[in-house]
């Protein structure tokens, strides 16, 4: 192992170790959130911004997203378009009777 | 005949076939679970009323659940580091840690589990425990199936890592991307379920 090797391995670990803390922190804050009783759809709003940041963390520094080929990154933008279609779905119901007239 | 693009990358992809397999697997599951979290907007947003998660559900144990689940992903992300910095004897102990966390993660949902169904709460008492236990039980499953490969990789697999050790360190990233995803879908559950 070559020692500039070793340093990238050492700065990515102090990363893990930031990132293990930002998750603990963020963690904390979802569940004081949740306590302040908000209206439903602010609750929602920021429950699901917390969780996205986390996440994001998790896939970009845990998983590598960050530094990963545009392969896989193209793999996961399709499959991001195909998620939010998934789930855009029950929302479009919400039109009365959107897909009959 | 060895299998090709082990540890070497393919040209075309500038990757190995494990992890396009992997991402590609990985896909698969966040539609899976994609549809999933469908059906329950779907079921919560046309019902007449909705309980709030915390009326029904453990906050603090599915709280102390997420902890878990989070430094099992850090330790995962060690044990690979371990292999990059070639030591083993640390990767064994960050991968021991894993399998352990996870054990720690099923015995809290089983007491979970267990006092809910002591109280009466099954899938088939009301729309909420019918997406509570499908969407919990998958991961929980996802979870056992973590841990199978990852005690694979501590125990009988590892002695890949004294004739091919980068063919080992690649295998064990493989595995920690299927374990930081597991942690990924717990991170949306754990609001959605348990605080909304």
């Amino acid at each position: 192992m070559t020692t500039d090797h070793a340093a990238d391995i050492d700065r990515h670990v102090r990363i893990y170790i930031t990132v293990f803390v930002a998750l603990m922190v963020l963690t904390i804050i979802t569940v004081a959130i949740s306590r302040l009783h908000l209206p439903v759809h602010v609750a929602v709003s920021i429950a699901l911004l917390v969780a996205t940041i986390k996440g994001t963390l998790v896939a970009c520094y845990f998983m590598h997203l960050i530094s990963e080929k545009k392969l896989i990154l193209a793999v996961l933008l399709l499959t991001a378009v195909f998620f939010v279609a998934l789930l855009a779905l029950p929302a479009v119901t919400h039109y009365n009777g959107f897909w009959i007239h | 005949m060895d299998i090709p693009y082990t540890v070497e990358v393919r040209r075309d992809t500038g990757l190995t076939n494990g992890k396009i397999g992997i991402w590609l697997f990985l896909a698969s599951e966040v539609m899976l679970f994609g549809a999933l979290f469908a059906s329950y907007i779907l079921i919560r947003t046309g019902a007449p009323s909705w309980p709030r998660g915390d009326t029904i559900l453990n906050v603090p144990l599915a709280t102390f659940n997420t902890i878990v689940l989070i430094t099992s992903s850090v330790t995962m992300v060690m044990a690979w580091a371990s292999l990059m910095r070639n030591r083993f004897g640390t990767f064994r102990i960050y991968m021991g840690a894993t399998i352990l966390l996870g054990c720690v993660f099923l015995v809290v949902k089983y007491f979970e589990y267990s006092h809910k169904f002591h109280d009466g709460l099954f899938p088939r008492t009301n729309n909420f425990l019918a997406i509570y236990f499908t969407l919990t039980g998958l991961h929980m499953l996802h979870v056992f199936g973590g841990m199978v490969v990852n005690a694979y990789f501590l125990g009988p697999g590892s002695k890949l890592w004294k004739t091919n050790p980068e063919w080992f360190t690649n295998r064990v990233e493989h595995s920690g991307l299927f374990w930081h995803f597991v942690d990924l879908v717990w991170i949306f559950l754990f609001p959605t379920l348990y605080l909304l």
